[in-house]
């Protein structure tokens, strides 16, 4: 049979075309981004978008579901707090065709803000939870999740996390089963939450939840591979790999592909077996603490973290006493190297004149959340998608239109559609006078370039509406609207000063092009002409990466630029020029 | 069946991502079982990134533990020092002699480490180092300092070579292609000198 090497996304994606899915939207997020990104590139046969944000995500996912359709929606951990509102209720009316909820937690946060343990999320929305640990069970566990879905009448959740997501391994290739569209019926009782049918639907979830607990003590999900029955372990999804890997292969293993709901008797059969019992689970004690309350004795969290990601390493050293002997680096000599603003990148230019004019900088979640590290450092708050907006006009509430003239608010373009509209919507409504800064570089950066309302163009390439950000700002009320380019030094200066000093709401659109999409149009790279060149190092004032600071003269590193010319605005001696490229 | 790990280390927007397909798809096309992890998202941006690949009868955890890398692929001198420690004591080093100042050492905040080789050499006796750059330049582009590495490391591996170009030509877009097969070459030459 065929065997193709593929990340953990991509075989989810290989597992809803096999499905026979036809509906799925997603918003990007790391790490769950290539599964819809792959389902648009590769399977003519579904229906793929972008939707705004995770919330309405899920809302077109149930849509198609209830149509009759099997539908999925993917996305990374925190997007499900943001869809969390309809996962609830969704749990409630049950679905018609299958309906797949894939969230991709983040252990280490390599790219996130937090890091939460989604797979609460199951339990607290009564929702069946599957863990695949490889990318073969992606690919399994999704065509298993559509049979469950519609065996049971409930929406399914697939748990990924990074290194599931995105590891790669061989999987099997199979035939697309094409799925019958199933009759739409009305049925207010079934689809329309209000108290009277909620009640009794809610009833229903409950005996939905103990068939599924019988479904899962026969289910092949769940597997046992007896070894020597001194040591047993309870594991599933990347954490077994990890298990299996420290223990080896004479122990004992439970490995969960259902972790919600628990098969009781089967781990009490298995408990029975064993001498001592370990759970082996990364972030929270999600599994240990369910099976400590069923009365067993286990070992997990007690010796195991419960912040970062876990590897076999720590497992060895924590559970087994085992300590690896290898000569360390030494730290102290080897400098960190955090991510940074690419060369020629639009926020950088916006940046360096927040820093300049020593504003409050308000910030946001997307690749300008880099400008809050050295050597930018010009913001000083990041919560979470599109708070930036809410959280300044709350710093105004609090200390007052003097503060709110030092403050600004800074958010993406993308970020701004996902949840910043409201925030902004907010101030005008309750009379704030935040400055609120758009910075517009025409596509979703940070998760790797996809399409969004305000780019023109959909997740497959093709022309539609764009979301015009002046009429939109026009619509709320907004009545100072600026468009600037940021790398127009003087003028983004002049209009922040004019707009914080100003006492109503001003929407500043900073709109130039990411450096890495064709259209930045940057050709070339910058020399600096030594004689004309005095040394008095301003061009470094703009943190680039690309440029070296050797103590008698400032080196630019051609290999990294990108010839954007940003240093050369800053040169009051005209010492940077351009070589190579359109402009030679 | 022997386990091989390899570890690639390097710099966001070199290339390391498409190289260690690569070399995922020809151990995958001689039917070991491979894992591959990989770093996305917001490291990919000018941070240290790594990838790992793991290949044998049968791999289970996708992470290489330290002590246990057989080759360490290094695209940047100071990458390579850091992740010195995930080497087996029998290990082999590949550098490629760039040197990429982190935003600690721009802004004079650290001081980028002198000397790196020959630290790399004081705890590792199989090194290879290689001015990929200037060889990627000779093959026309800089952007195929990734296969150059390649090259060096297919020349320690027992696949044959078809296998590799193979797997260059399945992964690598048409119009790139002539550019990195001339650069395979030039890492595998040098690898075998």
């Amino acid at each position: 049979m065929l065997k193709e090497l593929m990340l953990g996304n991509e075989a989810i994606a290989r597992g809803a075309y096999e499905a026979g899915v036809t509906v799925v939207s997603s918003y990007p997020g790391t790490p769950s981004t290539e599964i819809t990104e792959c389902i648009a590139k590769r399977y003519a046969e579904i229906y793929s978008e972008w939707a705004s944000n995770e919330k309405v995500a899920l809302e077109v996912a149930i849509g198609a579901a209830m149509a009759g359709a099997r539908s999925m929606t993917a996305m990374k951990h925190v997007g499900l707090n943001v869809a969390a509102d309809p996962l609830f209720t969704v749990s409630y009316t049950g679905i018609n065709g299958g309906l797949l909820i894939v969230v991709a937690d983040d252990p280490g946060m390599h790219s996130s803000q937090n890091e939460q343990d989604s797979r609460h999320y199951a339990r607290a929305a009564k929702l069946p939870l599957l863990e695949p640990a490889d990318s073969q069970e992606c690919k399994d566990f999704v065509k298993k999740a559509y049979e469950i879905s519609e065996e049971f009448d409930t929406p399914v959740m697939i748990r990924l996390s990074t290194r599931i997501s995105h590891s790669l391994s061989p999987v099997e290739l199979e035939e697309r089963t094409d799925y019958e569209l199933k009759d739409y019926q009305k049925d207010i009782g079934k689809n329309v939450m209000m108290p009277a049918m909620a009640r009794k639907r809610h009833l229903i979830i409950e005996e939905r939840m103990e068939d599924l607990k019988g479904f899962a003590e026969k289910s092949s999900l769940n597997q046992i591979f007896w070894g020597d029955k001194k040591i047993g372990v309870i594991s599933s999804g990347i954490a077994y790999q990890y298990a299996r890997e420290a223990f080896g292969g004479d122990v004992s293993y439970l490995k969960l592909g259902m972790v919600y709901p628990l098969p009781e008797k089967l781990i009490r059969d298995f408990a029975a077996e064993v001498d001592v019992l370990y759970v082996v689970e990364e972030l929270e004690p999600f599994l240990e603490e369910q099976i400590k309350a069923l009365g067993i004795e286990v070992t997990g969290k007690e010796f195991l973290p419960v912040t970062g990601e876990l590897n076999s390493g720590i497992i060895q050293e924590r559970l087994l006493g085992k300590e690896k002997d290898t000569e360390a680096v030494d730290r102290e000599e080897v400098p960190g190297r955090p991510p940074v603003l690419c060369p020629g990148c639009p926020h950088r230019a916006t940046f360096h004149i927040l820093k300049k004019l020593k504003l409050n900088v308000v910030g946001d979640i997307g690749c300008y959340t880099l400008g809050a590290l050295p050597p930018v450092s010009a913001m000083d708050i990041c919560v979470c998608m599109g708070a930036s907006i809410g959280i300044a006009h709350g710093m105004e509430k609090a200390r007052g239109r003097d503060f709110a003239g030092k403050t600004v608010a800074v958010i993406g373009d993308s970020t701004f559609i996902h949840s910043g509209i409201t925030g902004l919507i907010d101030i005008v409504y309750n009379k704030g006078t935040s400055t609120v800064i758009i910075l517009d570089n025409s596509i979703t950066g940070m998760t790797g370039h996809q399409e969004n309302p305000t780019t023109g163009y959909t997740i497959k390439g093709e022309p539609t509406k764009q979301v015009n950000l002046v009429k939109l700002g026009e619509a709320i009320g907004i009545e100072r609207i600026k468009i600037v380019d940021p790398f127009n030094l003087r003028e983004l200066e002049e209009i922040i000063k004019e707009e914080l000093a100003v006492d109503e709401p001003s929407l500043i659109i900073a709109q130039r092009p990411c450096a890495l999409l064709k259209k930045a149009n940057y050709t070339g790279y910058a020399i600096i002409d030594k004689d004309v060149c005095r040394n008095c190092k301003l061009c470094m004032s703009i943190a680039c990466p690309a440029m070296v600071d050797k103590g008698d003269y400032i080196e630019i590193d051609d290999s990294l630029c990108n010839g954007c010319m940003l240093c050369a605005e800053k040169c009051p001696f005209d010492a940077i020029m351009k070589v190579g490229g359109n402009d030679e | 069946m022997n386990e091989i790990n390899i570890m690639i280390v390097g710099v966001g927007g070199q290339g390391t991502l498409l190289a260690s397909r690569i070399i995922g798809n020809v151990a995958v096309n001689s039917s070991y079982d491979v894992k591959l992890s990989e770093i996305h998202g917001m490291a990919q941006r000018g941070g240290s990134v790594i990838s790992s690949i793991r290949m044998g009868e049968k791999v289970y955890s996708p992470l290489i533990e330290k002590g246990a890398a057989d080759i360490i692929l290094a695209f940047e001198e100071l990458e390579a020092l850091r992740w010195l420690d995930y080497l087996a004591p029998d290990g082999r080093v590949i550098v490629n002699r760039q040197q990429i100042l982190p935003a600690s050492v721009l802004t004079g905040q650290a001081v980028y480490p002198e000397e790196i080789i020959d630290k790399i050499r004081e705890r590792v006796g199989n090194i290879i180092t290689i001015d990929a750059l200037t060889v990627a330049r000779k093959c026309g582009t800089t952007r195929v300092v990734n296969t150059v590495l390649i090259g060096i490391l297919a020349s320690l591996l027992d696949f044959p070579i078809e296998m590799w170009r193979t797997s260059l030509k399945r992964l690598i877009p048409e119009r790139y292609l002539g550019a990195n097969l001339k650069a395979f070459e030039e890492g595998y030459n040098y690898g075998l000198n």
